[in-house]
């Protein structure tokens, strides 16, 4: 990064230009883009920490997100109080499952990109057109992800339009998907979907949402190694993010571990969690 | 063969000042005033979408008159820095000291340097700290020079004038409909006849330490504008009635306490923008 010795703004501060940060970085400071970086041919995928299951499901009036808290590297557990669910802006949000240094690195970026065109333009950008930033961030990665330095982040937020929660999945490459009612990804995903599956229904309350979700990471954590459970011992519990009109609100603490509390209470009795009521 | 005019350095830079000046004078003013809880950003603007006052970053905005493409193009670069200090480093190392040095040294080279005409534009820079006393704010002026002003800054068009009247109403501690009230009332003493500025001709926004957000900047939208203005009116009519009918009391208004009534009347302490509001609360 070049600031100016003389103290003045340096001249390509005032160089009229787009109102993307990103953009202004790759032409003023290329270095501090992630995926400009050269790593040689190494294969990275058990050597840095890796973040694991993130999932997200909508219900009237907004979207929860919620990610696990375990870092793993190979075998060994890198973190276990690590958060992977951040707000993007006031009114979205957005998780990373991958390389752990790369996704933290990446969403700080997004959630300057997205402040930086809202306070050059005055206006906000549009849910589509913050994904599509998104998608734009994770390109530039391309190159990392070959080398097993893959960031995977899920994006969602509330949408004015629709007066509704939305959810859009990437891949490495940087596509872009949305996601119609719930979604999940990283290496505890596939059980995580599998339990929404069966307990997501489209009229769920906020607190429900937030219920069922935290059911899908249970189911994760139960059958992928990867995916970190409620710590009961040490009281770390997922953490939750829920976007609705009112703006982006991280689930305190307490409310958190109340709902774990109840659900864990009923594994007692049923480890595999609820059961249909129905087979047909 | 032509021999070029000598001009002494002392007349260059006075034409330069001159120019830059007359430049300034011609717009509207703008005021910033400290209250209660933060610091309140009224401008007359007539133009809902070019803005005079905006936000930098997490506890600090900006404010100009003057030419809009030259504070625009200031406000761009200011934001660039701050953003980019803020990502390299970390949030709470983005200081106003620094932005104001930047915008001052940028400013004086620019007006000392023979090849530019001089930037004919006065801009703030206000930061809010976490009382009162540690707020800051900074008014630079188109040659560079900087002035670190507590309490009020009014800059653009008549400032003198407009300056005179908030001096001789404003209190520290102010509340907010009260500050926004004066400033209002300010603004319209700009000439030899008062002019009542309506709510669509201002532009307001404020620097809010009990935000409950990260950025503590916000705009007043017109809606809440109005209301307040509106509440506070019926008071000031009254003040004016009782004016009229003591010509002592206003021949001596300067001094008199009852002057400082329209200021902060007693339904002035309605919240301004109650969080509650979600409309209201969204980002700028």
């Amino acid at each position: 990064m070049t600031f100016d010795a003389s103290g003045r703004l340096p001249e390509a501060f005032l160089i009229p230009g787009g109102s993307s940060f990103m953009d202004f970085l790759a032409g003023h400071a290329p270095d501090l883009l992630p995926g400009r970086r050269s790593l040689g041919s190494a294969d990275f995928s058990h050597d840095v920490p890796h973040g694991t299951t993130i999932v997200a499901a909508t219900f009237p009036g907004g979207v929860v997100m919620a990610g696990d808290r375990r870092a793993t590297m190979g075998n060994i557990i890198a973190q276990r109080d690590i958060e992977k669910v951040f707000p993007a802006d006031e009114y979205s949000a957005v998780a990373f499952a991958g390389s752990a240094g790369f996704g933290i690195e990446m969403v700080r970026l997004f959630q300057v990109e997205l402040e930086h065109y809202e306070k050059l333009e005055g206006a906000t950008l549009s849910l589509d057109g913050k994904s599509n930033r998104l998608s734009a961030l994770i390109r530039g990665n391309l190159a990392m992800a070959m080398q097993g330095l893959a960031v995977v982040p899920l994006f969602a937020g509330y949408d004015e339009d629709i007066k509704g929660g939305r959810i859009f999945s990437y891949d490495p490459t940087g596509g872009r998907y949305e996601e119609t009612h719930f979604h999940s990804v990283g290496s505890g995903s596939l059980f995580a979907r599998g339990a929404l599956k069966k307990l997501y229904r489209e009229d769920l309350s906020a607190t429900d949402c937030v219920t069922v979700v935290i059911q899908s990471l249970i189911d994760a954590a139960d059958d992928d190694s990867a995916t970190g459970g409620p710590d009961m011992l040490r009281r770390i519990f997922p953490v939750v993010g829920v976007v609705t009109a009112d703006g982006y609100q991280r689930l305190p603490e307490d409310e958190v571990a109340a709902i774990v509390d109840s659900v864990w209470a009923e594994r007692h009795q049923r480890p595999d969690g609820p059961a249909s009521a129905s087979l047909t | 063969m032509s021999v070029p005019f000598y001009v002494s350095p002392e007349q260059l830079m006075r034409d330069r000042a001159d120019f830059a000046r007359k430049g300034i004078a011609k717009g509207r003013s703008a005021i910033a005033l400290q209250y209660a809880d933060g610091i309140l950003f009224v401008a007359e603007n007539r133009s809902p979408a070019l803005h005079k006052v905006a936000e930098i970053y997490d506890k600090m905005a900006f404010a100009a008159v003057g030419r809009y493409n030259e504070f625009e193009n200031l406000r761009i670069a200011g934001v660039r820095l701050a953003d980019m200090r803020g990502y390299s480093y970390d949030r709470r190392d983005v200081t106003g000291r620094a932005l104001a040095n930047a915008y001052a040294q940028t400013l004086g080279a620019i007006f000392s340097s023979g090849g530019e005409k001089p930037l004919e534009v006065e801009i703030l820079v206000a930061e809010i700290g976490g009382s009162a006393a540690e707020d800051q704010i900074y008014r630079l002026t188109y040659d560079g020079s900087i002035a670190d002003v507590r309490g009020y800054a009014v800059m653009g068009g008549p400032a003198e004038q407009v300056a005179d009247y908030v001096g001789e109403h404003y209190q520290e501690g102010i509340s907010l409909a009260g500050a926004l009230r004066l400033a209002v009332d300010a603004l319209g003493h700009d000439g030899t006849e008062v002019r009542q500025l309506t709510s669509d001709q201002i532009e307001v926004a404020v620097l809010d330490r009990t935000r409950t957000q990260v950025r503590k900047f916000k705009r007043i939208s017109v809606e809440t504008l109005e209301r307040i203005l509106s509440e506070s009116r019926p008071a000031e009519d009254a003040t004016e009635e009782s004016k009229d009918s003591t010509p002592a009391e206003e021949a001596s208004a300067t001094s008199a306490p009852a002057d400082d009534a329209p200021v902060a009347p007693a339904a002035d302490d309605v919240p301004i923008a109650p969080p509650e509001e979600p409309d209201d609360d969204r980002p700028l």
